[in-house]
């Protein structure tokens, strides 16, 4: 029993490792713009079959990965500047409405270019149990990924003056353009960090859950529970909700509510979250004096 | 003296309504002017379209260069430092990083260099050096912002009320930095404040605004000394 317990927790914690990345790519458009981006899973998606491509085109699995990312912040900071750029004073609706509508067009995207079936991705690590039958080597491969992408994301915002820039901005746009930081960048640079983030998470759940145009949908879901959980406005707690998420996931499908209602834990988290504490666990706490 | 700032037939307006109706006013180099006026009269929005932060019509000198219709970040870059109204304080960062902020286009090994300067002016920062910027009091987010906008070693300061909801001796405190300031950096200040006697003292030029209009212009003591203007304009 405890070992079936803790075998649970432990992969809870791998899924919900992919959670905290996509939550991670949620907070940090959120934190600039106020607003969440609906269409972040579908972008994951769609640099998850790039990579295939590469992957398909005979480059080894690293580079292809890297070219995914590469190519997926791009795409991202291209939206950003031709779409996203236009609305910036535009009401939330008009965003909204941008949101749903990549979402929609980017999902077609995906069928369009790649088709419909079901497709098998391939990972990196190795095919058997690891830790004394408690993980995969895919599990436990890619939970060190996103430790990795995680790590080197706090790194990037705590320690670098570009990072330094991108918080201000997002914080307080009108005192950054003052000190000489282009804010309309930071949060082009935004984007593209967080399709590049979403790429390495599509890439690292692929495996399991296999590639279809609708691959990223309901792990959208539960990263976005994950984001609330901890405080959609507190990347740090984003990441924490994530992987809380993950295993919450795990365990209520195990012994809980069996895995056909196991979606419909993320909502009740949601739910329960908006209810009873809105800014999340982590959310913002700011002290201002007067 | 030659003129760092100059600005000719300057207006501006917040959508349908305007604010500045044709300024012509310069500041000179190495000197303070100061633009005084009741509250409504145009002083932050001067400050704001010298920064391109608002729309303007008319001529922006800084130097030879133009900056009418720049952005606010090119404006800032060429040299203008914006010490905003309210203070402009980054609340969730640490002192520390707003600093950093102020040195942003700079390269890093001078600003840090900098930084001792600061902590000479302003002690108090150093004491807080760590400390989440919206924990410290007025006069020390007071004393942040213009440590912030100095870092960018600018050529003009703008201060926008650097006295706003402090307490007298805080203020004190701040004019006498400012005068220091004023010697050692050789900035330029355009300073905007309600409290006219304590500006008058600090520059040697002033200008008068009556809702977006200069209706005097001259030197501290001439406008000092004028009853009339002092009386209807400046309250004291």
């Amino acid at each position: 029993m405890l070992a079936g317990v803790l075998h649970q927790i432990m992969s809870g914690l791998a899924t919900g490792g992919i959670y905290a990345s996509v939550a991670l790519a949620l907070v940090m458009i959120y934190q600039a713009t106020h607003h969440v981006n609906f269409a972040q899973g579908e972008m994951a998606t769609f640099s998850t079959y790039i990579a295939l491509t590469f992957i398909n085109l005979g480059f080894p699995y690293w580079v292809a990965l890297a070219g995914a990312v590469v190519i997926s912040f791009v795409i991202g900071v291209t939206i950003e500047r031709v779409l996203m750029r236009p609305l910036a004073n535009a009401p939330v609706l008009a965003s909204v409405g941008v949101f749903i509508g990549l979402l929609l067009i980017i999902n077609s995207m995906s069928g369009f270019f790649f088709d419909y079936t079901i497709k098998q991705f391939p990972s990196p690590f190795p095919d058997h149990p690891m830790l004394g039958g408690y993980l995969s080597g895919h599990e436990l491969g890619s939970t060190a990924v996103t430790l990795i992408v995680l790590i080197s994301v706090y790194l990037f915002f705590r320690h670098t003056r570009l990072g330094l820039a991108m918080r201000a901005a997002a914080f307080n746009a009108s005192s950054s353009r003052l000190v000489g930081v282009r804010v309309g960048w930071m949060l082009a640079l935004g984007w593209g960090l967080a399709a590049g983030i979403g790429a390495i998470a599509g890439c690292m759940v692929a495996p399991v859950v296999f590639l279809d145009p609708n691959m990223m949908s309901g792990i959208l879901l539960y990263a976005f529970a994950g984001a609330l959980l901890g405080g959609i406005d507190s990347p740090l707690g984003a990441v924490l909700g994530g992987f809380a998420v993950g295993v919450i996931e795990n365990l209520g499908g195990a012994y809980l509510v069996g895995t056909e209602l196991k979606l419909t834990l993320a909502l009740i988290i949601i739910v329960a979250v908006l209810i009873i504490k809105p800014s999340g666990l982590l959310g913002r706490r700011v002290y201002s004096r007067v | 003296m030659t003129n760092l700032l100059e600005a000719k037939g300057l207006r501006a307006a917040y959508g349908e309504t305007k604010v500045l109706h044709g300024l012509d006013f310069a500041v000179r180099q190495g000197g303070v002017t100061a633009l005084l006026g009741a509250n409504g009269a145009g002083k932050t929005t001067t400050l704001r379209a010298i920064c391109g932060i608002v729309r303007t019509q008319g001529e922006i000198l800084l130097g030879d260069t133009r900056i009418d219709g720049k952005a606010t970040e090119d404006i800032v870059r060429l040299g203008v430092a914006h010490v905003p109204e309210g203070r402009g304080t980054f609340m969730e960062l640490s002192v520390e990083e707003n600093l950093r902020l102020g040195a942003y286009t700079r390269p890093a090994r001078q600003a840090t260099e900098d930084f001792g300067l600061m902590f000479d002016y302003f002690p108090r920062l150093k004491e807080r050096y760590k400390q989440q910027a919206g924990t410290l009091s007025g006069g020390e987010q007071q004393m942040l912002a213009i440590a912030r906008a100095l870092l960018l070693r600018p050529r003009l300061l703008l201060l926008d009320e650097p006295s706003f909801g402090l307490a007298p001796l805080i203020v004190q405190e701040i004019f006498r930095i400012l005068a220091r300031i004023k010697q050692d950096a050789g900035v330029s200040i355009l300073l905007v404040e309600q409290n006219a006697a304590i500006a008058l003292e600090f520059a040697e030029h002033a200008y008068v605004l009556e809702t977006g209009r200069i209706v005097m212009a001259g030197s501290s003591a001439d406008i000092g000394k004028d009853e009339g203007i002092r009386r209807s304009y400046l309250g004291y």
